[in-house]
């Protein structure tokens, strides 16, 4: 049997770069096609420089049914013909691609930066800027519909509430939206760049805040990759302790977006219940943590701090009490006709777009789209403790609102049955250094959908690369698309239904 | 309307008593650190050297803390040989000026109230416009927490408004990256004479974890002025509201 151009590796291995199948680009494009056709998902693409300038492009192809990732890798010049007309879900990653290393995908059909930052590599620039040139946000040509009657419409970067900052486009036709482009990059902190060369003492602070609503989940990816590398072994206690924190952001998060779901159509009982119910989850997790959104807790090793007995009980008290308030709460909405007619076939995401564009997280779940890191890859407590994934099949914002209730129902359970059987074990191992010249892939399911953290280290076992990919930068043109035909006064619950993450994309 | 009105009954009357009775904080909360110098081991860094946010500085006796920089890991404490440093659950952390966050061991001044003018104009009523830029969205979520029924913002007069045109000032969230230097700037343009700006969270005020970062920006000063300082990563709503509060000459 021919060998075959790709490597088969799943989530948290760590494996030699050398063994990574560098393939020829047009090797590397069949291989790409032809496991997007089989039903794989590209859950990484991305870029770094390898040697004489040339930018290396690692794939990372998730076949969530089999629990196997696929990894391979091409090197390019200044440009390469575009993979995004053959398979739309690699449209984002190329723009980030050329926007980062300045490599060029020849015929890609929408070409802009989505971060608006210089090249890593000042010297190439994909749109041939200048490096002393001054780089505005979102000053770009937009998607433009014209004719008697096409108005448009522009949102932001500062919105009307409480929220992190990004540029909506729509165009319209009286209330129908045409079109809406969505452009972000002003939450740009360089977070990518600064881990290089790390593992620092700064690195964990960054994971926890590439989304700061996810701290947990993105620590934990962060924390697996770097005891993949450095051949750390976690003692099951941590492990389960991970995974209830990762289930509380999950429960408390949901929980605050069934609540902001409602506040959109006007419903305040949900709303107002919700909003203080969150709170509840939070304050569980900032019992364990002493801080609400799980800080300074998953480290690299297992976890700062422990449940003790004690601690079990009044965890297991305050979730109860708050999991029948939010019942009770989301209840409300499901025997109300007036508010199922606002959810129901409103901002519709058919399942074959879902797939086509490669969507993560409950937002694909909601399409019928069984798909869930900790069921398909699991890693830490998941591969001994199993969640059931919720789907649901209607794609819109009922759908999206239903299966995070159906979300937060097993998360308490699990939650539950894990505090009941704690293990014994370390809390803290001694981590080492990250082996040298290797690669791991480092998946989590955040509350959003799948994180996917790859870990490149160099000769001396430092990060040569490390790529974040949070699930909003699978999402956004997801919810770009819902909008198409929609009405404009249903955008703010379309988003809400979605509810992604500004700083997650923009790094 | 039946299952309205028990579910009323059920979720019950729920906001903080704040701040007539003080909070009680988590057992493993982190709030204003206690500096006892004398304890401190000469020669030994260790607390410098644990520091992911270079906040601490050490000094002939002792060492000092930037709140304003300090993202409240703890590292520092868990590091220390003598115990010089322990963390109290004193959440009163906010205040007028930048350098009164650089604490050295001695008494810590919380914020003032605004000067009388000030606080005739905004005492009973203060609109603010928030502007995140560059934030994570947990000083988002913990500002915007305070809008909901635990909290009852509404309550104190004070309400996040949608427009900088109907503000009195701005609260500031996060690093304030490069792109966004240039809407804040405008924002705060935006709001008639005369306003306030209040900077939530270490991001804001100096850049925190961010301070440095090659592509970065170090927090609201640089753009616009601060008459606000609440530090913590994020703080909690405790400490934004006490903060807001003492602004106002609500708490003293």
């Amino acid at each position: 049997m021919a060998p075959t151009p790709y490597m088969n590796i799943f989530n948290g291995k760590t494996v030699q770069l050398e063994k990574v199948p560098l393939l020829d680009f047009e090797e590397f494009r069949e291989t790409l096609l032809m496991l997007i056709e089989k039903g794989g998902r590209i859950s990484s693409l991305f870029g770094m420089p390898s040697k004489n300038s040339v930018i290396r492009i690692f794939a990372i192809i998730a076949k969530d049914r089999q629990g196997i990732l696929y990894l391979f890798s091409t090197e390019v010049g200044e440009s390469y013909p575009s993979l995004t007309p053959a398979c739309e879900q690699a449209q984002w990653f190329e723009r980030e691609i050329a926007e980062q290393w300045g490599v060029k995908p020849e015929g890609h059909p929408w070409l802009k930066p989505i971060r608006f930052h210089h090249s890593y590599d000042r010297s190439r620039d994909a749109w041939g800027r200048k490096p002393d040139v001054e780089i505005l946000p979102c000053v770009t040509d937009f998607y433009q519909v014209s004719g008697k009657e096409v108005h448009e419409v522009a949102v932001g970067p500062v919105h009307a509430g409480i929220i992190e900052p990004g540029h909506f486009r729509f165009q319209c036709h009286g209330e129908t939206v045409f079109n809406l482009e969505i452009s972000l990059g002003y939450q740009h902190r360089g977070i990518e760049k600064k881990l290089v060369g790390g593992p620092a003492p700064r690195t964990i602070h960054l994971m926890e805040t590439a989304a700061g609503d996810t701290s947990i989940g993105h620590s934990i990816a962060y924390c697996e990759a770097i005891e993949s590398l450095a051949k750390c072994r976690v003692s099951l206690r941590a492990q389960t302790i991970r995974g209830i924190l990762l289930e509380l952001e999950r429960i408390a998060n949901h929980t605050g977006d069934i609540g902001a779901i409602a506040s959109d159509v006007g419903y305040l009982p949900t709303s107002s219940y919700c909003g203080r119910i969150r709170g509840d989850f939070l304050n569980i997790t900032g019992l364990i943590c002493g801080n609400r959104f799980g800080r300074n807790t998953v480290r690299p090793g297992g976890v700062s701090f422990d449940i003790d007995p004690e601690m079990k009980k009044e965890i297991l008290k305050r979730l109860d009490s708050a999991f029948n308030d939010t019942v009770n709460a989301a209840n409300l909405l499901w025997d109300n006709a007036s508010i199922l007619s606002r959810f129901e076939e409103c901002g519709t995401l058919g399942t074959e777009l879902c797939r086509k564009l490669g969507i993560v997280g409950p937002a694909a779940r909601a399409c019928g789209v069984e798909q869930d890191v900790r069921f398909d890859l699991p890693s830490g407590i998941y591969r001994f403790a199993h969640i059931p994934v919720s789907t649901y099949h209607t794609g819109d914002v009922f759908s999206r609102a239903f299966v995070r209730i159906l979300e937060i129902r097993n998360s308490v359970k699990f939650i539950r049955e894990q505090l009941e059987n704690i293990p014994d074990g370390k809390l803290l191992e001694e981590c080492g250094k990250p082996q040298a010249d290797s690669i791991t892939v480092s998946l989590a399911e955040g509350w959003r959908g799948e994180i996917c953290h790859t870990a490149v280290t160099d000769s001396e076992g430092n990060f040569a690369r490390y790529k974040i990919v949070d699930p909003s930068f699978h999402n956004w043109f997801g919810l770009a698309n819902v909008l198409k035909n929609e009405t404009i006064y249903n955008f703010p619950l379309c988003n809400k239904s979605f509810n992604l993450s500004y700083c997650g994309h923009d790094l | 309307m039946i299952k309205v009105i028990s579910a009323r009954i059920k979720q019950g009357y729920r906001t903080a008593p704040f701040p007539n009775r003080e909070m009680k904080m988590p057992e493993r909360y982190l709030g204003l650190p206690l500096l006892e110098g004398g304890k401190c081991v000469p020669g030994c860094r260790k607390c410098v050297a644990a520091c992911p946010a270079s906040c601490i500085n050490k000094m002939e006796k002792g060492v000092s803390i930037d709140l304003g920089i300090c993202i409240f890991c703890g590292n520092c404490a868990k590091e220390c040989p003598a115990g010089a440093i322990t963390f109290s659950k004193n959440y009163s952390m906010a205040t007028r000026k930048r350098d009164d966050l650089i604490i050295d061991g001695g008494t810590f001044k919380p914020a003032e109230a605004l000067d009388k003018k000030m606080k005739s104009l905004f005492g009973r009523s203060l609109k603010l416009r928030v502007v995140s830029a560059g934030g994570c969205n947990a000083c988002e979520s913990d500002t915007n927490v305070l809008n909901t029924l635990a909290w009852d913002l509404g309550r104190f007069g004070i309400q996040f408004v949608a427009s900088p045109r109907h503000a009195d000032g701005l609260l500031v969230i996060g690093t304030v990256t490069p792109n966004m230097r240039l809407a804040l700037k405008k924002t705060y343009d935006a709001v008639a004479q005369p306003k306030i700006v209040i900077a939530v969270g270490a991001c804001a005020i100096s850049g925190g974890i961010y301070k440095g970062v090659p592509d970065e920006n170090n927090g609201a000063e640089p753009i616009v002025p601060v008459d606000l300082h609440i530090p913590g990563c994020p703080p909690h709503p405790a400490a934004i509201l006490d903060g807001l509060l003492r602004l106002l000459g609500r708490i003293r």
